[in-house]
Order: C-alpha cells, then structure tokens, then sequence
C-alpha cells in the first residue's frame, strides 16, 4: 500500500461517512411523509400522479400484498425491457439501425435489469439502440433501486411499528424514492457527469479521420461474405487499412449517474466505467465510488432513524465499514504487485498489474473501486477483473460472496445485513440459553425459517449452477483462460448472477443460450428468492409485541455486537464458497508464484 | 389482485415517462447549453476536421509518434464502436506472448533502449481506447521521437510536460500523458 493509497482510502471514508447520516435522515423523513421542504415542492406532482393511478396513498397494505405489488411491478419491467429490445429496430432513436436484439439475449438482459444486477452478456454500443438504453435499461435503473430501497423500508417499519397488521403501501414508498431521492439526485450528478466529459446526446456515430492509418489483418472473404481458406484449409488473411476511428454517441450522462448511484452497474458501453466516456476523469472516478456507497450507508442511519436508536444504525455501519477496509486494502496491495512472469521479460515492476487497467487510475484507485463495487452489488468496472491478479480477483469474488452486505446494493445491502444481524442474536440467544430478540422483538420459529431461506438461497444458486456449468460442453465452452482461471471465470458469473452484482471475469463468452438462461434463472431467484422472505419477516416483525429491555437483553449497539455480526457474515456467508474459492483463485495464486 | 392491476400499469408507465424520457431530455438540453463540447465527445478540431476525442486514444506504430497503451478491441485496435479489454489472466501464455510481443516492437523501433519497460506500454487498457500513457512511458519513447524528427531532446520533453495532466486534486488518480494531444503538438513543431 502506497501513501497515495491511503490517503484516497482515508478521504474516501471520511466524505462517506460524513454525508451518511443528513442523507440517512432526509430518506427516513421522506419514507415516514414527515413534513419537509421537499414533499412540500413535490407534492401537487405526487397527488397528481396517485389520482391518474388510482392509489389512495393512505391505505397500507399487508405484507403479501406488499410483495405482489412489488413483484407486479418488475414482472412489467421485464416485459419492457424484452419487447423494447425486440423491436428496437422499428422503434425511434435508433441512429446506428441497430437490429432487434435476439430472444435469449433480450430474455437475460431483462432480468439482469430489473433484479438490478446488470449483468451484460451484449456489447452495449453495438447492440442497443438509444431508445432501448434511455427508455428500457435506465428506467429499470430507476426502479430496481427503488424496489431494493422499499423493501428494506418495509423491514424497518417492522421492527418499528408493533402489534400493525401493515408495512406500507408500495405505490406510495416507490414513487417517493424514484421522486424524491433517486430522480433529484440523479439530475445534478449527470449535469456534473457532463461537465467532466462525459457525453449527452443523440446524435449518430461519429466518423473522424485519425491521424496515422490503422492498417490490421482481417480474415479475407469472398463474394458471399465467406472466409476464404487456402489449399491447407487455413483463413486467408488481408490486410486492411483503417484510416477512420468511430466514435460511439448516445445519451450516457442521464444513464451513467442513476447506474451508479442505485448500485445497478451496467455500462452504457462495454467497457463500462473504463471508457473515457462513461469516466473520463480521476475525479468522476471517485464521485462515481462514493455514489456507488452513498445510499446504502446513509439506509444503515434511516434504519438508526427509523426504530428510534440512531445507536443500532451506526453499529450496522461501522460493521460495514470494518469489512469495506479490509478488502479494499487486499486488493490495492495485491495489484500493486506486478506480474512475475512479466517482470521477467523486463516489464518495469514499479507500476504493479497494468493489465486491463486505465492509466488515468492506476492501481489505487483501481483496486479500490473493484471492491466497492463489488461489496456493494453495484457490478460497474473501471478495470477488467478477469485480468487482475489471482489474489487482486480474489477480493471481488469473496466480497460477492459474502452475500451483498457490506454496504452491499441499495437496500437489498442492509436487509440482507438485518437479515445476519437477527441470525447473529439468534446464535448467540443459543450461545446463553435465551429466547433471542432484536430491537424490542422476539425472534421465533418462523423469522428464523424466513432468515434461513434468505441466507441460503443465493449459495444455493452460486454452487449449483457452477457446478451445472462445468459439467456441461455448453458451460465449459464459454471458457477464455486456461487452467484455474477458466474455473474461476464460471464461478464468478454465477456468483454474480445470484447476488445481482453483474460484474463478470469478462473473458466468459456468456451471450449463449446456455449461459443466459442459466445465469437469468440465478439472477431472478437471488433477487426475489430474497426478497419475498424479506417481505414476509417484515410482516411477521411488524405483528409482534414490543418487549421491554431487560437485564437479560443482548445490546446491540456496542462493540461486542458488532464483533458477533463480522463473525457471522464472515462464517455463515462466505464459509460455502471455501472449497471453490480453493479451486479457483487460491491455485491460481500459489502456481503464478511459483513461476509454473 | 385486481386491485393491484391498475396502480401498477399506470404507475409503471408514468414513472417510465418521467425517468426514462423527461429525465434525460432535460439532462441533455442543460448539457447543451452550458457544456456543449463535452456534451458531444470533447471533439479535436483541425483545419476545421473533427481529427479524433481528447478523451479517446487512436491507434499509433508509426516509430516517429509516441505509442499509447496497446488495445485489445477488435478487429482493429483503438475501435471506438467496440470497446474492451483483453481479459487475459495473469497466468495465460497469450498474455505473456503478447507482451513478449511488444517488447520486441519497441526495441526494434529503438534498439539502442536498455531502460526498463513502463508496465502501461506493453499492457492493453481496459477500455481499449485509454488515451493516457504514464510520465515513464513518455520519457522512455523520448529518444526515439526526438532522433527520427531530428529534434533536440528538451523540445520534446518540453512537449511532454505541455501534455501531462496531474493528480487531480492532489491525489486522485495518476499523473499522465495524453498521447493524441502530444502526438498533434509534434506535428504541429515539425511543420512550420
């Protein structure tokens, strides 16, 4: 770790962490309708809206209505998002006459969308048109941030609300966050965007004539568009002279700020927040992190806000934190670190792993970026993680599987860490021989069947599908690198998939059927396998009784808590992945540095 | 059910309306009022040619221009339409053939260099289109450029500090060169 590393690190947290709470303070008074300046400005846009679609915003709704609107809602989004894919090229905005995007394809990135994982199986500049990504992805941007937002709200008023038969009304919580947190926040930052260089507009792809001639081999092919082959058999190649450079245009500023700030990640070009136009700069690079952990850190003082006792809030945060260093300083010292092999051809080593990098980042701002992005489920890259170190790629797979939680995606990150804290009471409840509860509520029977099945569900779908995949010629077929690596590929994509991170060991050729359907399935079921057993506690929490604090209550503020919550993410979350881990990143390690 | 039906059709669709086409209607006129140039791509202008984006490298092997990071996009490096990164593990012998590669080229273009290579001239980038190269990177480039346009060491050292961005702010990122931008000035200091 270099001073330089530090100091961003340093500077990181202390702006995080000083933003956190007002933010955290202005959600909670939104979700609660408290009056505030903003409800104030927003509301005749908000009353209107309810009168064109029939909510009666005063009428909550039970839990498993709740859930059905909720799961109504993204089941629409997916149709959205598949047709405008599948039609796109008779739809407007559409300047590159880009063509309908294949069935399978479309299927993917439908769901990838909605369950905020954005996972990309396609290339973003050749494939999507303007309208598709503006009208079907961003939006999905906006909603599957907003639907991770409202169901963490509503596990809150469970702990916070006692003896209601009501957690919400989800019409109202979605538009709130969409109006009033996302949109907002989302205008000013893509305005800034701009200002740095990234590019807003909807022109055509812009030709301009470089100024030395590209001159590369292409395979030669005859009248019918087939490769020629020579008497061997071989492909014939040309050379072909490239005297122009193509500039890929589009509306990226909008979409670029709603992709980071709710943790979706998907890029608006393939090389996502590595292309100079999605991150031009050091500074939109590091805007672009704290936006990435803007919402889930301010949700842990909503939630302190929200039950009364900003003291639970910062003990969640402070867990959150003590992980986040951890990881971002593994993975800035193991990419600082060059590659031997390279380093024995007399590469310099001062630079360390430059592979996959840009040079405006470097290494620090590199690696630090990898791991918030992928402890939060946000999945944008600023640096091609299949080519990290075996060590440096480590960090973005464990953090993945530590199941999303450290800060983790909006929302989804602090109910899946509420989701551990009530399994942490409920081991240490066992530890001492009492019924364990949290925050005033007693921990039964049916939370903790609802708590395994969140838990449980994504390794369930991360070593299954894994598993699945390297069995099959489909599955193995998709491999880039040889060796450890390769395994490593499919385990990170169906890691990602399942935790809807959306990052990827890019090198897998994943846009086949096998893939995108495998990986749709995984992504569906880790977004709403979680979230109707979310939804369910919260209704179950919100119908208890509150019980007094008594001499023989666990705090759950203090120090000791905070340990027992790090020992079970660390243990329950990621002890699954022990074995596959061994197999892929760890043998990778030892065998580079052995100089095999 | 039912009742869910309609809130959700129509709560769909005018919030698709207001994030997905208000939204960013509005991000791109206020774009184009107050920053029109980065708005569309921060083009480079020469004799009144869009020559190429401040932000996006081009491809250069010409021994008489300095190099950039080499790019793994296809068919043809530097593919502004297609970008991307190699990703090429750190153990793939196509990684170490590629670099052994461009070692070779830079000593072929240069034979009396014995410095170390800087890591970022013989590594691609991870968008393809990096347009930046390290100081180092620069400076071991220096020689060759300066013999082969017969110009003296300092002027084109001179060059280079015109075109190296700091750490913004003092300590984000890293200090860096722009390759197309260097590449023009050259240009323009050969021809009077």
């Amino acid at each position: 770790m270099t001073n330089h590393a530090w100091l961003l690190l340093g500077a990181y947290l202390a702006i995080l962490l000083l933003v956190a709470k007002p933010f955290g303070i202005y959600i909670a008074n939104i979700m609660e309708g408290r009056p505030s300046l903003a409800l104030r400005l927003g509301g005749g846009t908000e009353s209107l809206l309810y009168r064109l679609c029939g909510i009666r915003k005063d009428e909550e709704m039970g839990w498993l209505n709740y859930a059905l609107a909720i799961l109504l809602f993204n089941v629409l989004g997916a149709l959205a998002v598949y047709g405008l894919q599948r039609l796109q090229l008779w739809l407007p905005l559409n300047p590159q006459a880009m063509t309908n995007v294949s069935p399978d394809s479309s299927f993917n990135t439908a769901v990838s969308f909605v369950t905020n994982t954005n996972w990309q199986g396609y290339v973003g500049e050749a494939t999507m048109s303007y309208l598709t990504q503006m009208l079907g992805l961003a939006v999905q941007n906006f909603f599957s941030a907003a639907t991770g937002i409202v169901v963490v709200i509503a596990l809150i008023r469970g702990f916070a609300r006692h003896t209601a038969k009501t957690i919400g009304n989800a019409w109202v919580d979605l538009t709130r966050i969409t109006l009033y947190v996302l949109l907002p926040i989302s205008l000013v930052y893509a305005v800034f965007l701009v200002g740095q260089g990234v590019i807003q507009n909807f022109d055509a792809y812009k030709d301009v004539t470089t100024v030395e001639v590209t001159k590369y081999d292409a395979p030669k092919l005859d009248a019918a568009g087939q490769p020629v082959k020579d008497a061997k058999g071989n492909a014939v190649t040309e050379t072909v002279s490239q005297p122009t450079q193509i500039l890929a245009m589009g509306p990226v500023a909008s979409q670029e700020a709603i992709k980071m700030l709710g943790t979706n990640g998907g890029g608006f070009f393939n090389a996502n927040s590595a292309h100079p136009f999605e991150n031009p700069t050091p500074l939109t690079n590091f805007i672009q992190m704290l936006s990435i952990f803007l919402i889930p850190a301010a949700l842990t003082l909503t939630f302190g806000r929200m039950v009364g006792d900003m003291r639970q809030g910062w003990a969640v945060l402070t867990t959150m934190t003590l992980l986040f260093v951890v990881m971002a300083v593994t993975a800035m010292y193991f990419e600082h670190q060059a590659n031997p092999l390279l380093t024995q051809l007399g590469v310099d080593p001062a630079m360390g792993n430059m592979e996959g990098k840009e040079t405006r980042f470097g290494i620090a701002d590199s690696g630090l970026f990898a791991t918030i992005t992928t402890l939060a489920s946000c999945g944008a890259v600023n640096a091609m993680h299949d080519s990290f170190t075996p060590m440096g790629g480590f960090v973005p797979l464990w953090n993945m599987m530590l199941g999303e939680v450290v800060f983790g995606g909006v929302g989804t990150g602090l109910y899946g860490m509420l989701v551990f804290a009530i399994m942490a009471v409920f081991i240490a409840g066992l530890m001492i021989g009492r019924t364990p509860e949290y925050l005033g509520k007693k921990i039964e029977a049916y939370e903790m069947k609802m708590v395994s099945i969140a838990i449980l569900v994504t390794p369930l779908l991360v070593l299954a599908g894994t598993a699945i995949a390297v069995m099959v010629d489909a599955g193995v077929a998709g491999i880039a690198n040889p060796g450890a690596h390769g395994f490593s590929e499919i385990l990170y994509a169906f890691t990602s998939a399942a935790n809807n991170n959306g990052s990827a060991f890019a090198g897998l050729s994943a846009n086949t059927p096998f893939y995108n359907v495998m990986l749709s399935i995984a992504m569906w079921f880790g977004r709403f396998g979680v979230i109707v057993p979310v939804l369910a506690l919260a209704g179950a929490l919100a119908a208890k009784k509150r019980i007094a604090v008594s001499a023989g209550t666990m705090p759950t503020h203090g120090p000791l808590f905070v340990v027992l919550l790090i020992g079970t993410v660390v243990l329950v979350g990621a002890l699954n992945y022990v074995p596959a881990l061994a197999l892929g990143p760890v043998v990778e390690h030892l065998m580079l540095w052995s100089g095999r | 059910m039912q009742t869910l039906i309609r809130p959700a059709v129509t709560l769909f669709v005018m919030l698709s309306v207001v994030t997905g086409i208000v939204y960013p209607l509005a991000v791109t006129g206020i774009a184009k009022v107050v920053f029109p140039d980065q708005a569309a791509g921060s083009l480079i202008v020469k004799d009144g040619k869009p020559v190429g984006s401040a932000l996006i490298g081009q491809n250069f092997s010409d021994p008489k221009y300095f190099w950039g990071r080499p790019s793994a996009t296809g068919p043809m490096p530097y593919n502004a339409s297609a970008s991307g990164g190699s990703n090429l593990g750190p153990l793939n012998p196509a990684l170490i053939d590629a670099v052994k590669g461009r070692i070779e080229a830079l000593k072929a273009a240069d034979p009396g260099n014995s410095a170390p290579v800087p890591a970022d001239l013989v590594t691609a980038s991870g968008s393809g289109l990096d347009p930046h190269i390290s100081q180092a990177a620069a400076e071991y480039q220096v020689m060759r450029v300066a013999r082969l346009r017969g110009l003296q060491i300092s002027a084109v050292q001179r060059l280079i500090s015109d075109n190296t961005e700091n750490r913004q702010l003092g300590f984000l990122g890293e200090k860096r060169v722009n390759v197309l931008a260097l590449n023009l000035a050259l240009d323009r200091l050969a021809k009077p």
